[in-house]
């Protein structure tokens, strides 16, 4: 599967799609293949508060459990609760599967991110 | 791939999900030849498998296997296994790989109290090939000259499958109908082959250590390491139904007599989560009135078959009655489960 070319990434395998000063984010299909079958997404509140790097939520797969990190620091704006009963998204549409929106309290952090062609060289 | 009992074996082929309901709906191939076997042969070889095993082998008729546990003298396991008797006096164990020199060094120790008999390990003998699911005799019958509808649950016979010698028992570790097909190792690539070719029409799919866990744990089927080893015991288990109350003395015996009598203070019962989130292997339980947790859960998931998340825990017997309710500590977060009914999950006969 491609990486979106306008997406950023974490070396944790999040995405960020960045529209202005909002991001909306997920986790890369690289990050969902080694996961296996997604069963279970925790997501947090509208108004909570990230700091980059920060744990958002929990996604758990069959065999296992992962920490969600945000690659931003920001406000969420939205979350995407459809994830909640259809967490097998996750494995079928990586890179559409958004989990939450934040807004950005420090726009120079995404710009640091990895890139699609870096990122893809660091799954490679 | 990850490493098992000093096997590489793969936890998924298609993913544990497809694979899971491939068995429950038609069938699944699993390569589970890291599985030892250990052999005890001699006149008395009844007399030494009587004395090992807690469960009755007198009963046992040629071709029959039967499900057993091999006990500390606390009456704790050493291992759990499948105990099939070839011939009058020749029987065939079948141990978890882990375990395999630990049972093996116990075994021919304990043996040789009992008479002539004599114990090998045969691992290396045997590959094994578990064909799982509701569609596992119409894939297999083709492949043999060997009547599959003569071989009831529990028995086996020995016969050619794909023209390689083997025997095929019809037992499983999934709750589901089905066959372990024994095979010499050199020509295991040959019969896993020749299966999947004739599963082709049913969507046979091969599958790896993950769905066998979610699977086994939907049938309420204990895993050793997990929901039982050497500090529980086998009435703690809730397992009394393989235990030959009637024999004269078997290893554990005493301390098992004495447990039944006295009751136990803790016992396994399954449970599921009654609101939303996954119970895993190592989170602690706490009940109402216990400051301190009750117990910690010793195998967890989200089945994919019921879509529910169950699991099994040891907890006080005061609170082991289906439909009492306790927390479930899910990294911080207290989670409402209730005990159920064991199994999860029962194949329509």
């Amino acid at each position: 599967m491609a990486y979106p070319s306008g997406f950023k990434y974490t070396k944790d395998h999040e995405w960020v799609d960045l529209a202005g000063d909002t991001g909306r984010i997920g986790i890369t299909d690289y990050a969902q293949n080694q996961l296996g079958d997604v069963v279970y997404i925790e997501l947090p509140e509208v108004g909570a508060r990230l700091k980059q790097g920060q744990s958002f939520g929990t996604i758990e797969s069959v065999k296992a459990v992962s920490e969600l990190y945000s690659p931003v620091t920001g406000e969420v704006t939205e979350v995407n609760t459809a994830l909640k009963d259809k967490p097998e998204n996750v494995n079928k549409d990586p890179h559409g599967s958004w989990m939450i929106a934040v807004k950005l309290a420090n726009a120079g952090e995404a710009g640091a991110l990895l890139d699609a062609t870096a990122y893809q060289d660091l799954v490679k | 791939m990850v490493s098992f009992a000093g096997w590489e074996m793969p936890v998924e082929y298609s993913g544990i999900i497809a694979e899971h309901l491939a068995v429950r709906e038609r069938a699944g191939l699993f390569d589970v030849s890291h599985m030892g076997e250990i052999e005890i042969a001699g006149k008395d070889a009844l007399a030494a498998v009587q004395r090992i095993s807690s469960n009755d082998a007198s009963k046992l008729q040629i071709g029959q296997a039967q499900y057993s546990g091999l006990m500390t003298t606390k009456g704790t396991f050493v291992d759990d296994l499948l105990i099939y008797r070839l011939a009058p006096s020749h029987f065939l164990l079948v141990v978890n790989a882990g375990n395999i020199e630990k049972d093996y060094a116990y075994i021919a120790g304990e043996i040789r109290a009992a008479g002539d008999a004599v114990a090998v390990d045969a691992s290396s003998r045997y590959a094994l090939l578990a064909l799982q699911g509701p569609k596992g005799a119409d894939v297999l019958q083709p492949l043999t000259g060997v009547d599959l509808e003569h071989i009831r649950y529990y028995r086996s016979a020995h016969g050619e499958v794909a023209g390689v010698r083997c025997t095929i028992s019809r037992t499983g570790y999934t709750g589901e109908d089905g066959f372990e097909v024994f095979v010499p190792p050199q020509s295991a690539d040959r019969v896993w082959q020749a299966i999947l070719e004739s599963g082709k029409p049913f969507d046979v799919i091969p599958c790896g250590l993950g769905a066998r866990d979610t699977l086994r744990l939907e049938a309420g089927m204990r895993l050793y390491g997990n929901d039982i080893d050497e500090t529980t015991t086998v009435l703690e288990a809730d397992l009394g139904w393989i235990v030959g109350w009637n024999k004269e003395d078997f290893l554990g015996a005493g301390a098992l007599r004495a447990q039944k009598a006295n009751g136990t203070a803790r016992k396994i019962v399954g449970f599921e989560l009654l609101e939303r989130g996954i119970a895993r292997s190592g989170y602690q339980v706490h009940v109402a009135g216990r400051s301190s947790a009750a117990g910690t859960i010793t195998s967890g998931t989200q089945t994919p078959f019921l879509k529910k998340a169950i699991g099994m825990v040891y907890l006080p017997v005061e609170h082991t009655t289906p439909g009492t309710e306790f927390d479930v500590d899910i990294r911080g977060r207290q989670t409402r489960a209730a005990v159920v009914p064991m199994p999860f999950y029962k194949r329509a006969k």
